[in-house]
């Protein structure tokens, strides 16, 4: 009995490894929806030249701009993420994605932005 | 003369059992047409996708709703002459390349729409008005009968929710990634266009469309807004 115990338990843990998502693999999924959801406004590049633009009152903000994107914090990318621009006081242009994508995915996406710009937050 | 009629009839039976059939001998129904036709590119039963790169691979819009999405007559009118309602198509992203100041449409990637004679058109248009998934969201909706002035309706659109970043108000004014809507008031129920804005996730639930968690009497602002802009002129 024991013995039996010790397989399932092994089994279970070794599913758990196999199926984990590897961080290549949450990149990837933070990207897929960057594409979807982002790019409309934020570019297909990230750098804040969507086809949207054009018309738009307040211009979406360049995700590759190191120095802009340094003075937001993580916090504050994953509230306008989720609950939109104005959460963090900025436009109601950029909405808010909380019926579209889960917690986990919004904490990739601010993952995946701080590769956009190759930056981390800096309060300074 | 004999020998030419007769071999212009062997050449007639033979493209019609080599090829297609007739367009009016191949639509005995409408739902037949529709399979025939238009099952390709558009989803005819549902569900609508679950998954990005079902959602990416869309051709057109789903249609196992379009008896609640759809006024008759528009369809009629556009099914005969269609026009292009997605200036960027069906998934925006794909048609897409970076351009000097912004990334623009390729429209070398973009196909028309095929036209259908006027009596497909209206068997068409008769088959996919019985399509009606989400009759429970539809029956939610109540827009009384109303206007707002265009103005009013424009600051409600532009300024308080921000949906002309990814709509067109007008052939050259918006954004381009969803749909225009110039035309949404001829095109599309008033309970839909209600429905679709409160959540727009509950019938498609991948779609780059946010729910903006539009109040009730915001809604009802917006759709006489839509009706306005479809009606022409000046509604101030």
């Amino acid at each position: 009995m024991s013995r039996l115990l010790a397989l399932f338990l092994g089994g279970l843990i070794g599913g758990t490894i196999l199926v984990a998502p590897s961080p290549a693999a949450i990149a990837a999924s933070a990207a897929d929806n960057y594409r979807t959801y982002c790019a409309q406004c934020h570019g297909l590049q990230g750098n804040g030249k969507g086809v949207n633009i054009r018309d738009m009152s307040v211009q979406p903000r360049n995700h590759t701009d190191a120095d802009s994107m340094s003075r937001r914090s993580d916090d504050d990318l994953f509230t306008a993420d989720k609950k939109g621009g104005l959460a963090i006081n900025k436009s109601v242009l950029m909405p808010p994605w909380r019926d579209t994508l889960s917690d986990a995915e919004i904490h990739d996406m601010v993952r995946y932005l701080r590769t956009l710009c190759h930056c981390k937050y800096n309060a300074q | 003369m004999r020998k030419f009629l007769s071999v212009l009839s062997v050449l007639i039976l033979g493209a019609q059992v080599a090829g297609a059939p007739p367009l009016a001998m191949a639509a005995s129904s409408g739902m037949e047409l529709l399979q025939n036709r238009c099952a390709s590119c558009h989803n005819l039963t549902g569900p609508a996708p679950s998954t990005l790169p079902v959602l990416w691979a869309r051709k057109g819009p789903d249609m196992f709703y379009a008896g609640n999405k759809y006024r008759k007559d528009w369809l009629v009118a556009w099914l005969t002459h269609p026009t292009r309602i997605r200036p960027a198509g069906m998934f925006y992203a794909d048609h897409l390349k970076p351009g000097p100041e912004r990334d623009v449409v390729d429209p070398s990637t973009l196909a028309p729409h095929m036209a259908l004679s006027p009596s497909d058109a209206r068997l068409a248009a008769e088959a996919l008005m019985t399509l009606r998934a989400h009759d429970d969201l539809i029956a939610k909706e109540n827009i009384p009968p109303g206007s707002i002035s265009k103005s009013m309706g424009a600051l409600v659109f532009d300024k308080f929710l921000g949906c002309i970043a990814c709509h067109r108000v007008s052939p050259d004014y918006g954004g381009l990634s969803g749909p225009e809507l110039y035309t949404a008031g001829q095109r599309l129920d008033p309970r839909f266009m209600a429905s679709y804005i409160r959540s727009p996730q509950a019938w498609d639930p991948k779609i780059w469309m946010p729910n903006k968690h539009v109040s009730d009497s915001r809604i009802v602002q917006l759709v006489h807004y839509l009706q306005a802009l479809s009606k022409g002129g000046s509604h101030e």
